[in-house]
């Protein structure tokens, strides 16, 4: 036997000496086979494992050969994934039986595989393909016919095409036993086996997605993708960041032609791990909108917009506003911190409002509890570690898909200590299940309405956000801090008691609350409850969550910026002759009076955005700017960590950042620091130095400056980009130049090597012979653990570890009102953010208006199923659906926050309710079998 | 003392026999007194001293099974489970379905002791769906039994309660592995689940589970009532107790009985199934059922015991053989089989999904008689990579197998034979398949 050890050492891990062909490896203790392997970086082909989902022993591709002892000469085959390692093991990867098994396998699979490799949507970046490579069947001696199946319509977002299915069983896995999903399923037997829903229709679950990445091959594709193609090894990509949600999932969006193609997920291990939502997924590709601004425009007498060339605009930019004292300026939760940045320190702090809408003084408290609550915010990891979830008013599906997706896995982890007691490993997915069975780790939920969590909390207790925040108050003080909230009814004081049994049995509770019911003391009083559980308990952990990809950004910038109230105030007073807004559609902050108002009291509007809305109609001036996908800048998530984003696609001259526009002015106004600041690297320095709370923004990428050891930049293309001198052949003969990126260490380039390169800078996962997405464990330093080059991203906020309690009064009890319904809000996957309803697939999930009343008034209004109400504020009436929903309080009526004809009405406000006659029910595009939790 | 406790009670017409006539012939003595003088780990001795080995096919030791399910505190908060595995679906075999139909009754009483040595308090009876016959019977016998106080609370006042449930499976094959068993009663998909843990340990609802066959069951009433003393003095070779044989095929008398353990293949074929259809030569046998080697003449003297079997190279299975006689085609049976256990994959595991049915393939192409030598080499390496132990997720695959592989072992002439004729010389003597 050979001498040589290879060690890969993990922190805090036993470890165990094992040989394999001959060579001797130090590798994690109880981790399987095909874990150790991979993460040694040899190679060994594997289907139905992954590295989320765990070990079933379904395809037998992993076959490893294991011999008993030295003088074991025959060895039996084992499956890599489903054998632990221990110390002493030989084993054989490389060994004419193993070799052989491995083939026979591969074989087989291929049997039913059609030969379609040249239309399929999944060629180039198809595991099979790797697999069918790695494994060496090349010749194929299989001549019978192939079974073939029906495919589905599953709706606006997935592709279904059964026949290359190889049976692996992984997108059941995934849908059903990570995500919870229950529409999709493994139907028939034998080697007629159907993966599908029991009829064509809209896949339900809010992480459909994934699919496309976790099925191995070409079954379940991105139906976008598929309509407009482009192989992975042509696409041009960045590393990005969702700004779908404050969850900061990091992705990778792909280009080609100048357009998004597709967005798949960019592993991050403490934010997303290998998972998105479908919002993020499907929503970035609003960029490709027709809707897009695509050159500024100075509004005529008439109302019509003349185009204006970027000079022009400039000038008329200098024009309006080189006038004095009445700049005013509103940023945007959606834009970047340097943008945001930058017209603050252009206008002034005292004349800058942050533009945030009506969660505003909730979100003032979010990030503040953020800030000083004391209270370590969880990472993912840290989210799927807890042992106890309390969740104050958030419906996190709809508000932070990724962290609901996540608490899916919480609640496995009593029967992940089950099974561990029984010597069962975690990674033994279908023995952990058949032990764990329906049990879970308690996650009680304090919400306002149904939740799509239901299925797996201890509890989804509904209540009127001041409730919610009263039993909070009275949760901490039972707990030992703050008032005690007086007049709780007889099950409210049962629910404290049972919440603070829960909390005194913990080791590991997580705390989940954020600004979603718009209502400042249920905030403040899950920051309470955190800091009388972080009292007891050190490992206590927060999420709050914020609306939109840079609200904790914004609020970190300036906790005290303008409110729209403020700035509106100043508008009436006369103060304001020309009002800048970055990014923002105020129509979607304010009600529609109240941003007349503000905007009739206005000299000059000028809005840098990059899509046509109405606050762009109102404007005398719109400079239109790049999406996230054509510049770069930095968002802040709800955990407070700042994540650069990066463009693939290249800027137009005409539509450059926000910044740049801002800068230029900057210029005009001799405001020399802001005008001196050329490159990105120079905004985010200046930031770093002028807010202390942002400092840690430096940190959150390597600079633009950072070459990889052979001297280059990342790579945006994959080397094996073909086209470049093709692609543009339709306009001229002449290969374009190579577009320069001088703000970043990206270069729209195939050069540059890729196996060292930081996460932050990372475009695409691609190794020699792993061309799909699951080449990803060649960049971790172990599997599911952080990149090796490190993960992106960097967190501004250390929690001091001295819990602070909400700063709020105990809410009064809500009371109902006879004839008028207090409003509350809900939240949509699909509608509710604003960017991602302008992408096409987004789009065709959204529903119609809708009201989500009790059954108890639903009866009292005299509504049917099928009828709608209609609800006039400000004399403007909106019709909505009713969605009756068992658990919603009487005398409350839920909204769709964002929806574009709900923006008029206001959480907490009380509005009659009319039944609509002849009201047309906009079909639903998810058609269920009524076990959706909604309705 | 009674030699065939087995089929004590079974009437020529083949009746079934209920409470009334059960009672008669002496049963639910044994219950009454094993809950009035013993203790769980007594009976749980006795089984182990009896040296039963499990029915369904496998042989394990019951007694050694039953001890790795935890007792008393260790067994933890809920129920534990003991299933009946009546879901005799192994081709050629139809021997439970004659205690199923005939004398529910001791399948029962069995199943009150096993689970009372157990301290079982729930336990099911998972039935073949197309056993309606059997599923009326045991229906009515489970209603006798709690109006007679041997099921439901505190039986016959010994404080210990049973709750007996019947279960009609969906149908499939698989069902009859114990995993798959426990899935299908989840009402989840039936596939087999992987090991550890042990259903003993972790079973059904993710308690400690039982799961015998009915053969195996219902000689725990006889072990307890006489003894493993006994018990073991009925096999005539290495293992103990009787066993219930069968035969099908061109034989003069096919059929089941109850004969002793170690009773020689010779015996059981020409004395009970009375020989060889006039016209007809043995050419080979399955000794217990679709799913096991084939043996040979050369084998007729060997005595039906496990390791007896074993050693021959095949597997006593649930003991009834098939027979093949000298006028059908060896390819012809296998490839029937083989299709079989295509149909009846679970469709989890490669080798057996995709494997089984390739096999199929190349058995019509022999059958058709296009097979060549390429082809005859390719269905030796299949048969071997799907046939590993191990090599599939469960014993479903090496099982389709056994036939396969010895068949070309045995019946190699015939194949080579369909290779140099380009057809299959046996249809043509018996007009077709």
């Amino acid at each position: 036997m050979a001498d040589v050890i290879i060690t890969l050492t993990l922190e805090g891990v036993e470890m165990a000496t094992i040989t394999i062909d001959d060579t001797l490896y130090e590798v994690a203790d109880g981790a399987n086979i095909l874990e150790a392997v991979l993460s040694l970086g040899l190679d060994l082909p594997y289907f139905c494992w992954h590295p989320a989902l765990g070990s079933v022993g379904s395809c037998r591709q992993c076959a490893v050969l294991q011999f008993q002892n030295e003088e074991d000469e025959r060895g039996r085959i084992v499956m890599g994934c489903m054998t632990a390692v221990s110390d002493g093991m030989l084993l054989s990867l490389s060994n004419d039986k193993a070799v052989d098994f491995r083939a026979d396998v591969i074989e087989s699979l291929m049997t039913n595989h059609p030969h379609d490799c040249p239309v399929c949507a999944e060629g180039g970046e198809c595991h099979l393909q790797d697999m069918t490579v790695m494994s060496g069947h090349r010749n194929r001696r299989y001549d019978g016919l192939k079974n073939t199946h029906v495919n589905q319509d599953l709706g606006p977002l997935i592709n279904h095409e059964m026949n290359r299915c190889i049976a692996c069983y992984r997108c059941t896995r995934y849908y059903r036993d990570y995500a919870g999903g229950t529409d999709l399923a493994a139907m028939g037997s034998h080697d007629h086996v159907y993966f599908g829903r029991h009829e064509d229709g809209t896949l339900e679950s809010e992480f459909a997605g994934n699919l496309v990445e976790v099925c191995p091959t070409g079954v379940f594709t991105d139906k976008a993708l598929v309509n407009d193609y482009t192989r992975k090894w042509d696409l041009q990509s960045a590393p990005s960041i969702c700004v779908g949600c404050a969850v900061g999932c990091n992705i990778a969006p792909g280009e080609r032609y100048g357009r998004l193609k597709r967005i798949h997920n960019r592993y991050n291990h403490e934010v997303n791990g290998y998972f998105l939502c479908d919002r993020g997924r499907f929503g970035g590709s609003f960029v490709n909108s027709d809707k897009r601004l695509l050159s500024a425009g100075w509004k005529l007498d008439d109302d019509v917009f003349s185009p204006l060339n970027s000079e022009q605009a400039l000038a008329q930019l200098q024009t309006l506003c080189l006038s004095g004292d009445g700049l005013y300026a509103i940023g945007s939760p959606r834009a970047s911190l340097e943008s945001n940045w930058m017209l603050r320190t252009l206008v002034g702090r005292d004349k800058f409002c942050s533009g945030f809408g009506a969660e505003d003084a909730a979100l003032r408290a979010t990030v503040s509890a953020i800030v000083e609550g004391g209270v370590h915010t969880a990472t993912l990891p840290e989210v799927e570690a807890a042992d106890l979830v309390i969740i104050l008013g958030e419906d996190v599906t709809q508000t932070a898909p990724r962290l609901a997706l996540a608490l899916r896995q919480t609640v496995r982890n009593v029967g992940l200590e089950q099974a561990a007691t029984m010597g069962v490993q975690y990674w033994q997915d279908t023995a952990v299940r058949n032990i764990a069975q329906n049990t879970r780790t308690p996650l009680i939920e304090l919400v306002t309405a149904s939740t799509r969590l239901a299925d797996i909390a201890s509890d989804t207790v509904t209540f009127a956000p001041a409730d919610i925040a009263r039993v909070g108050f009275a949760l901490a003080h039972a707990l030992g801090a703050g008032p005690e909230v007086d007049g709780l009814s007889s099950t409210d004081i049962a629910l404290v008691a049972r919440l603070q049994a829960l909390v005194d049995n913990a080791e590991r509770p997580l705390i989940i609350s954020g600004c979603s019911s718009h209502n400042v003391s249920v905030v403040a009083a899950a920051q309470s409850v955190a800091a009388a559980v972080a009292q007891k308990h050190a490992s206590t952990r927060v999420v709050y969550v914020a609306p939109e990809a840079n609200s904790v950004g914004l609020g970190l910038l300036d906790p005290n910026a303008l409110s729209l109230e403020e700035i509106g105030a100043a508008a009436r007073n006369g103060e304001i002759k020309t009002l800048v807004v970055l990014e923002n559609d105020l129509y979607r902050r304010a009600p529609k009076a109240q941003v007349d108002a503000l905007l009739g009291s206005v000299a000059n509007l000028v809005v840098l955005d990059t899509m046509e809305h109405l606050t762009a109609e109102a404007a005398q001036l719109v400079l239109p700017v790049a999406s996230y996908a054509e510049c770069e800048g930095t968002l802040v998530n709800n955990e407070g960590r700042a994540q650069r984003f990066y463009p693939p696609i290249t800027a137009s001259e005409d539509r450059p950042p926000a910044w740049h526009w801002l800068r230029s002015l900057a210029g005009a106004m001799k405001h020399s620091s802001l005008a001196e600041l050329t490159q990105i690297d120079d905004v985010i320095d200046a930031i770093a130095t002028d807010v202390p709370l942002l400092a840690g923004v430096i940190d959150a990428s390597p600079k633009a400056s950072y070459r990889d050891r052979v001297g280059l930049k990342a790579a945006r293309q994959p080397h094996r980009y073909s086209g470049r001198t093709a692609m543009y052949a339709n306009k001229t003969l002449h290969e374009p130049k190579t577009q320069a990126d001088d703000d970043s260490a990206l270069a729209y380039s195939m050069e540059g090597e890729s196996q060292s390169l930081p996460g932050a800078l990372r475009s695409f996962v691609w190794d020699p012979g792993w061309n799909s997405n699951q080449s990803l464990h060649k960049f971790q330093d172990e599997i599911g653990g952080s990149l090796k080059g490190g993960s992106s991203g960097a967190r501004l906020i250390n929690a001091t570890g001295h819990p602070v309690s909400g700063r709020s009064d105990v809410p009064d009890a809500f009371e109902r009102r006879q004839g008028s319904w207090c409003l509350t809000p809900q939240y949509r996957l699909y509608g509710s953010d604003e960017m991602s309803a302008y992408a096409t697939p987004v789009a065709e999930m959204m529903t119609g208006a809708q009201i989500t009343l009790s059954p108890a008034d639903v009866e009292s209004l005299a509504l049917g199923a099928e009828d709608g109400v209609s609800i006039v504020i400000d004399e403007l009436s909106v019709d909505c659906a009713v969605i009756i929903d068992p658990l919603l309080p009487a005398g409350t009526a839920g909204f769709v926050v964002g929806h574009p004809e709900m923006l008029n009405l206001r959480a907490g406000s009380y509005v009659a309710l009319e039944k609509k006659q002849d009201f047309m029910r906009v079909p639903e595009v998810i058609v269920t079998d009524g076990v959706r939790a909604h309705g | 003392m009674i030699d065939r406790p087995l089929t004590q009670h079974l009437r020529q017409d083949g009746s079934p026999v209920f409470m009334t006539d059960y009672r008669g012939g002496g049963g639910y003595e044994g219950l009454r007194r094993v809950l009035a003088d013993s203790s769980p780990e007594d009976c749980l001795q006795q089984v182990k001293d009896s040296r039963l080995r499990g029915r369904g096919g496998a042989g394990f030791p019951t007694g050694m099974k039953w001890s790795f399910v935890p007792m008393g505190e260790k067994a933890g908060v809920g129920p534990k489970y003991l299933i009946a595995n009546a879901d005799e679906m192994e081709p050629g075999t139809f021997k439970d379905r004659i205690i199923l139909e005939q004398d529910p009754h001791q399948l029962i009483e069995g199943m009150i002791l096993a689970s009372y040595a157990l301290q079982a308090n729930v336990a099911y009876i998972f039935l073949r769906g197309e056993y309606t016959v059997a599923a009326e019977r045991i229906e009515t016998a489970i209603k006798e039994c709690y109006s007679a106080g041997y099921l439901g609370e505190n039986i016959q006042g010994s404080g210990y309660s049973l709750e007996l449930h019947l279960h009609r499976s969906a149908g499939r094959y698989i069902c009859g592995e114990e995993t798959a068993l426990i899935s299908a009663l989840e009402g989840k998909r039936a596939n087999p689940r992987p090991k550890p843990p042990f259903p003993q340990v972790s079973g059904l609802w993710g308690r400690p589970t039982i799961v015998n066959n009915v053969e195996t069951l219902c000689n725990i009433t006889h072990i307890l009532t006489h003894g493993a003393q006994w018990y073991q003095s009925l096999g005539i070779g290495q293992d103990s107790g009787t066993k219930l044989f069968g035969a099908s095929g061109n034989v003069n008398n096919p059929g089941c009985w109850e004969l002793p353990m170690g009773t020689p293949i010779r015996e059981i074929l020409e004395q009970h199934a009375g020989g060889m259809r006039e016209g007809y030569t043995l050419r080979g046998f399955l000794p217990g059922g679709g799913s096991t080697d084939f043996l040979t003449p050369d084998h007729l003297d060997l005595a039906m015991d496990y390791d007896v079997i074993g050693k021959a190279g095949s597997r006593m299975g649930t003991g009834t053989m098939i027979i093949l006689d000298d006028r059908h085609c060896p390819i012809a049976m296998v490839r029937n089989l083989s299709h079989f256990f295509a149909q009846e994959s679970c469709g989890f595991c490669t080798p057996c999904r995709d494997g089984i049915p390739w096999i199929v393939q190349l058995l019509d192409r022999f059958e058709s008689g296009q097979a060549t030598e390429a082809d005859l080499a390719l269905l030796e390496e299949k048969a071997r990579f799907i046939g590993g132990m191990g090599n599939t997720h469960c014993a479903l695959a090496p099982g389709a197998m056994e036939p396969v592989t010895s068949a070309l072992k045995y019946f190699r002439d015939d194949f080579e034979r369909h290779i140099h004729d380009g057809r299959c010389h046996y249809h043509s003597d018996v007009g077709g398949r």
